[in-house]
């Protein structure tokens, strides 16, 4: 009997839920954040499941960066690609070039009948994800910006004023110089070398890193490395490698796992790093603005964001683009950003979200925090918007390559950017001729 | 000796009185190889002289370019030599370093079936996991292996010496293949005929003489096999433990050609770039082959 009835329950319950779900729309989200910011997006998306009742978002871990975005492709090509992918910034032109394979934010919002103001986002950041037609095509999520990090008890225990960390890149060779002094193996490090000593730098700087204003005027562009600036820079890292002031850790983010650990003093990396080296260092660590040359005319500037973006992909029902919009309008409440912005480290995407953040007094409860937003929250010129980019991912390897060549003594400073830029010249004259057909 | 071979290929030969038969016997044989090679190498051919972006919603013919690009790219050209090197190192030391394991596992008595397996357990291992392995012990600031180096006053530094990332990568790919010669070594040596070995002993010949006269040439198919098996494994099969270990750096100093073909194509996304150069892959592969069979083959003993 017992059984009987719990069977016609289970029976019951299974009708239940079809029901529910014939009723529900459901939205596929691939994502790259894995760990803490793994259980920040599930977060989200459970908390718009709980606002309403007719859609769901399910969110997917996809991999890293790149693995997912290979694979949206991979599934896109296949016809089932997700409805919402997030896409790094390394990959952005390739989204914008692809132009049937995916849905414009603003008119994803516009067919839904929800009402969308790009204006309220910070310029730094929606400009990176704006068509030169002006029109906005992927929804700004987390975002990053360089910075610098130092080790506070580091500095301390070599004689440094933790208050005063260096600002200009004069200085950081004399910090590191005392650092090494104290017995420090590594005093200066950096992740993401190409965005941090290139790319940010050259906005920070205010001078271009590719032609066309970086990409966003047109496919044609070409980098533009090998100023003396450049040249001039890349050549005072080589020194400080050759001299153990600045050690190399490896590509992509890998530096940042030695300053956590606190064998490297000093870093230039993701300002998103905040939050693993607020839980997980034994030391002190402190934020800073990323250095710069003072006798450059403009420095600092702003730096460029890196972090990713939401896609909309194309061939979707209108029904589930509904349910896209009204996601995307959960997401851009500044109370949800603000509460995104404080707890990963990532930038308030909204000068609104900034607002809260700042009224709430989290920016003098946690000192540096404000720093990659003072950096960004900017007005940003035509040469320091961001950088655009095809075939972007191959640049980057390259530009890694070369610069592995310098750190290594093998080439100048003058030969390895000059190669880099004859060898990413080749991959943006290939995107341009692929794109353009 | 060519009318013995002649002889032997006469006994060899089974006759079907049946036409359909021996089509049938191979059927399956040809339908692996047609959908898992002959259909997957045309696709690459197809895609070598295209150029499209990611989403593949603009194809354009570009024919022999992407060709034409490969040739044009220094780098390229570059990591041909890094292929031999890290071919020719990996075969060597990947046989020899097998073949001493099972010619020792052959002679042990004692606990050999537990030596058998502990050497063979590698191979359950997958590149990628390899190459995170090794990499950890050769990590510069806290692997273990980099540590004792450093106190022994090398200092270790494979993310910019580019002998020391190949020295890691060989290292990596020759433990990752050790268990799979290993495996075909003791076999051979198990199938030769102990008399052979004990006449020998009895005619005084020592191990080492037995071993290079009785034992090696006997187990030639046995190398020849694994040579070739060998040579496709470092061109086909290493990418993995590359991109685990050194992502071809520093530099371009350990990407061989097929770890830039993954690169292009799944990193990068460029099919019609990354298809082109596994056609030249391809093309390699089948002529080593070809040259395997035709002259090094010739002095092997069946």
């Amino acid at each position: 009997m017992y059984k009987r009835t719990r069977a016609i329950a289970v029976a019951v319950g299974c009708l239940g839920t079809v029901l529910g779900a014939q009723a529900q729309t459901e939205i596929q989200w691939w994502h790259s954040m894995s760990g803490q910011l793994g259980e920040w997006v599930n977060g989200l998306a459970a908390g718009f499941n709980a606002t309403q009742k007719d859609y769901k978002v399910v969110p997917v871990f996809k991999g890293t960066y790149p693995e997912s975005f290979a694979a949206a492709i991979a599934a896109f090509r296949a016809g089932n690609a997700p409805h919402v992918l997030q896409v790094f910034e390394v990959g952005t032109a390739s989204m914008m070039a692809a132009k049937g394979a995916i849905v414009p934010v603003d008119q994803v919002m516009k067919t839904a009948g929800v009402k969308f103001d790009a204006s309220v986002y910070v310029p730094a950041v929606s400009g990176y994800y704006t068509a030169p037609n002006g029109q906005m095509l992927s929804l700004p999520f987390n975002s990053s910006t360089t910075v610098f990090h130092y080790n506070r008890d580091a500095f301390k225990a070599a004689g440094l004023d933790p208050d005063k960390p260096p600002k200009t890149w004069p200085e950081v060779v004399g910090a590191a110089a005392r650092l090494k002094a104290s017995g420090h193996k590594c005093p200066f490090t950096t992740s993401w070398q190409s965005w941090t000593q290139l790319e940010s730098f050259s906005a920070w700087h205010n001078v271009e890193f590719a032609t066309l204003r970086n990409g966003f005027n047109g496919l044609g562009t070409r980098l533009a490395i090998t100023t003396p600036l450049h040249e001039r820079h890349i050549e005072n890292l080589a020194n400080m490698s050759q001299q153990g002031l600045f050690v190399y850790k490896g590509r992509n983010n890998s530096a940042d796992a030695t300053f956590v650990s606190g064998e490297c003093a000093m870093t230039t990396g993701s300002s998103a790093l905040y939050g693993a080296v607020k839980r997980q260092t034994k030391f002190q660590g402190g934020i800073s603005t990323l250095p710069y040359y003072p006798d450059v005319p403009g420095a600092p500037q702003n730096t460029v964001i890196g972090g990713a973006s939401l896609w909309a992909m194309a061939g979707k029902k209108p029904e589930e683009y509904k349910a896209v919009a009204a996601f995307y309008k959960y997401l851009s409440d500044p109370q949800v950003q603000a509460k995104s912005h404080q707890e990963t480290g990532y930038l308030p995407i909204t000068s609104a979200a900034f607002g809260i953040t700042e009224k709430s007094g989290f920016y003098k409860a946690n000192p540096g925090t404000d720093v990659s937003v003072t950096q960004m929250i900017r007005k940003t010129t035509d040469k320091s918007r961001g950088i655009r980019l095809g075939n972007f991912v191959q640049i980057r390897t390259i530009l890694d390559e070369e610069l592995e060549q310098v750190w290594a003594g093998k080439k100048s400073a003058k030969q390895g950017l000059e190669h880099a830029k004859k060898r990413s010249d080749v991959e943006l004259e290939k995107f341009e001729k692929a794109t353009k057909g | 000796m060519q009318s013995k071979r002649q002889r032997m290929a006469v006994e060899k030969r089974v006759r079907f009185k049946s036409w359909w038969l021996p089509w049938a016997l191979i059927a399956p044989q040809m339908a692996i190889i047609l959908v898992f090679f002959f259909w997957p190498a045309a696709q690459a051919l197809y895609y070598s002289v295209q150029q499209q972006d990611a989403f593949g919603t603009n194809v354009v013919f570009v024919g022999l370019q992407n060709f034409r690009a490969l040739w044009a790219d220094e780098s390229y050209l570059a990591s041909f030599k890094t292929t031999a090197v890290f071919s020719v190192l990996v075969a060597a030391l990947g046989l020899t370093s097998s073949l001493l394991l099972a010619v020792m596992a052959d002679r042990a008595i004692k606990a050999s079936a537990l030596y058998k397996t502990l050497l063979i357990w590698p191979y359950a291992v997958a590149p990628a996991v390899a190459g995170v392995l090794w990499l950890f012990m050769f990590a510069p600031s806290i692997g273990v292996v980099s540590y004792a180096l450093r106190a022994a006053g090398l200092d270790w530094n494979h993310l910019l010496n580019g002998t020391h990332a190949m020295i890691l990568i060989v290292l990596a790919a020759v433990w990752k293949q050790i268990s799979y010669n290993f495996l075909f070594f003791l076999a051979g040596l198990q199938s030769i005929p102990k008399s052979l070995i004990e006449a020998a002993a009895i005619d005084g010949a020592g191990p080492w003489r037995r071993f290079w006269t009785v034992q090696f040439p006997l187990l030639t198919p046995t190398t020849f096999f694994l040579l070739v098996i060998n040579i496709i494994y470092v061109f086909i099969d290493t990418f993995a433990i590359i991109d685990a270990a050194t992502s071809g750096g520093p530099g371009k100093e350990t990407a061989i050609l097929v770890y830039k073909v993954f690169f292009d194509g799944f990193k990068a996304l460029d099919l019609g770039g990354s298809a082109a150069q596994s056609v030249v892959l391809m093309v390699i592969l089948v002529g080593l082959t070809v040259v395997q069979f035709r002259y090094v083959e010739k002095r092997v003993h069946y």
